[in-house]
């Protein structure tokens, strides 16, 4: 479904990522671990279009995406989450979800203005789709909070739900388990399965949880220093020297 | 105070108005500020008094044919610079408002500096109230439609806004094609009511004082704007009488309101009849409460 195909990205004389393949698959739950600065980020910010890259190709669907603006990314299915949460900070739960579902209404400017036509229509399936959707995501309890007031993992939820109202095809997930419990880590886990198969949508996750990505990813990337370590099930990559090694050598800089 | 000089103040106060909910939008829902504002507001101007003047159009046609050329300039405006990071949009407004000003300053088939007057008087509280209502029934609408909300989702994370397929360019140029509009418009209401058109009436100053009034008013609302410009307009010219402390006096206003209440005067809330009901029974029933 989504293909990386010798993707480098630099930054003046950085190189934050180099020579990248990667094909994520249809309906399937694909994982990105790495040390921190290793170029995950990056990579999601390319595929997303906010990063052009320096070198390579992104092919969704068959279609190179790499040179396309970010809104047009984005109508073609592909969203995401960010790792620093970016909502709508001042819009009640409500209006961020009713917001992202612009895209499942027609009606134009004219319209608009005039209340005319498609309007009534379509607007009143918009915020049907976002009570559905914040029901779905157990927000409906929250409707009226800003963004800002909700604690940090309902705000990681918020995130997610807003994504979805594009209905993507592919969700790319960027720590969205970072700065939870392990309680909530263990929810997010069984809503992240649960997204997949009631959306059958593709999922590609940035998680340092080491439970939640080996629990629901059928294929993980290992980037170190921009490249591509090593790429395989869980079981594979937990065992890996190389793997250990990138992630020891890390801890060892922590605990220093 | 009798009641020709208060029809003045709101005759003035509805003028402003026109151009402030055309700001309100660009500044207060799409968050983009504009330096420049005064020049779309003379374009405006000077566009209708000569489709009035020279073509002999009536007073709507030309107010409306002056909105919509001070609209048509202001999308070169934001082609050459809404896709550029930073604030070049902003130094590209203030650039262009001094620049409409100089070049009206020696156009002497406007009467340049000197100023143009004979414009006929066509302006009443009667076509200014209607003007300004139709004005913010339009904005209401387009405030509670998906493309209101994207110009929101613009303001509040440009970069979360595009990764949900929000054309943000797209956005804020229609954005500051209607802000335009609405300040044509209401150039065009000041020849019409002042019967005198003179390029330096459109100076920075009154560009400044339109971004004021919104923040003033409080970023994202209509209501705000609307209290906001009847204060700030009113103060003034009640306040002349004492004219040397008029101008502290509204400094202080402004500060005091911006200190006591940073969020602007109605911070982003709207007040709506729903509200106000709200009200009275929040009101009803603490003065139950107290007697029980
Ligand atoms: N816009 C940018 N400008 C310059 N350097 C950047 C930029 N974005 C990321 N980098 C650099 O690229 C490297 C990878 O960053 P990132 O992708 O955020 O890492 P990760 O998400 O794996 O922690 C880092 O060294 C970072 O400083
Ligand atoms: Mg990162």
């Amino acid at each position: 479904m989504l293909e990386l195909k010798n993707v480098t990205k630099t930054f003046g004389g950085l190189t934050a990522v180099e020579k990248v393949d990667f094909i994520v698959r249809k309906d399937s739950i694909s994982g990105l671990i790495g040390p921190n600065g290793a170029g995950k980020t990056t990579i999601f910010n390319l595929i997303t279009g906010i990063y052009k890259v320096t070198g390579g190709e992104i092919i969704f669907k068959g279609i190179p995406i790499q040179n396309l603006e970010p809104h047009r990314i984005a109508g073609m299915g592909i969203t995401r989450t960010f790792q620093n949460i970016r909502l709508f900070k001042k819009l009640s739960v409500y209006d961020n979800i009713l917001t992202a579902c612009h895209r499942n209404a027609g009606y134009n400017l004219m319209e608009s203005v005039l209340r005319l036509g498609r309007y009534k229509k379509e607007e009143r399936n918009l915020r049907q789709d976002t009570e559905d959707l914040m029901e779905i995501m157990g927000l409906s309890k929250w409707r009226d909070h800003t963004a800002h007031s909700l604690p940090y993992g309902l705000q990681r939820r918020l995130e997610i739900a807003r994504a979805l109202a594009v209905k993507p095809e592919l969700l790319l997930l960027d720590e969205p388990a970072a700065g939870m419990n392990p309680d909530e880590t263990l929810q997010l886990m069984n809503l992240i399965r649960e997204i997949r198969d009631r959306f059958k949508c593709t999922i590609f996750i940035i998680e340092h949880h080491m439970d939640l990505v080996m629990g629901i990813c059928e294929n993980i990337m290992v980037l170190n220093f921009g490249r591509k370590l090593i790429e395989g099930p869980p079981e594979m990559v937990q065992r890996d020297p190389q793997v250990i090694e990138a992630y020891l050598g890390e801890g060892a800089k922590l605990g220093a | 105070m009798d009641w020709f000089y208060i029809k003045g103040i709101l005759i003035l106060s509805g003028i402003n108005l026109m151009a402030v909910l055309g700001l309100s939008l660009l500044t207060g829902f799409t968050g983009l500020f504009s330096f420049g504002h005064a020049g779309f507001m003379a374009i405006g101007a000077y566009t209708a008094a000569t489709m009035g003047i020279k073509l002999g159009l009536p007073l709507i046609p030309s107010l409306l044919i002056g909105g919509l050329i001070s609209g048509v300039i202001s999308l070169f405006i934001g082609k050459l610079t809404l896709n550029l990071k930073g604030d070049y949009f902003c130094i590209a407004t203030l650039g262009f408002g001094e620049a409409i000003r100089l070049i009206l300053d020696n156009v002497q088939y406007f009467g340049g500096a000197r100023g143009w007057p004979g414009i006929p008087l066509k302006i009443d509280l009667w076509n200014v109230a209607i003007i300004n209502v139709v004005g913010i029934l339009i904005l209401i609408n387009l405030i509670n439609s998906r493309h209101g909300r994207n110009m929101i989702a613009v303001r509040e994370e440009e970069l979360a806004a595009k990764t949900i397929g929000i054309d943000t360019f797209k956005h804020k140029m229609i954005s500051l094609f209607i802000s335009a509009v609405y300040a044509g418009i209401a150039g065009g209401m000041v020849g019409y009511y002042t019967g005198f058109l003179q390029p330096k009436m459109f100076s920075m100053n009154k560009s400044t004082e339109l971004t004021i009034i919104v923040i003033f008013g409080g970023i994202g609302s209509i209501s705000g704007s609307v209290l906001g410009t009847l204060l700030l307009t009113a103060l003034p010219e009640i306040l002349r009488a004492f004219a040397l402390w008029r101008l502290v006096a509204y400094g202080a206003a402004v500060i005091f309101i911006m200190i006591s209440r940073p969020e602007g005067l109605m911070g982003g809330k709207e007040i709506t009849l729903k509200g106000f009901i709200r009200l009275l029974n929040i009101r009803k029933r603490s003065g139950k409460a107290a007697e029980g």
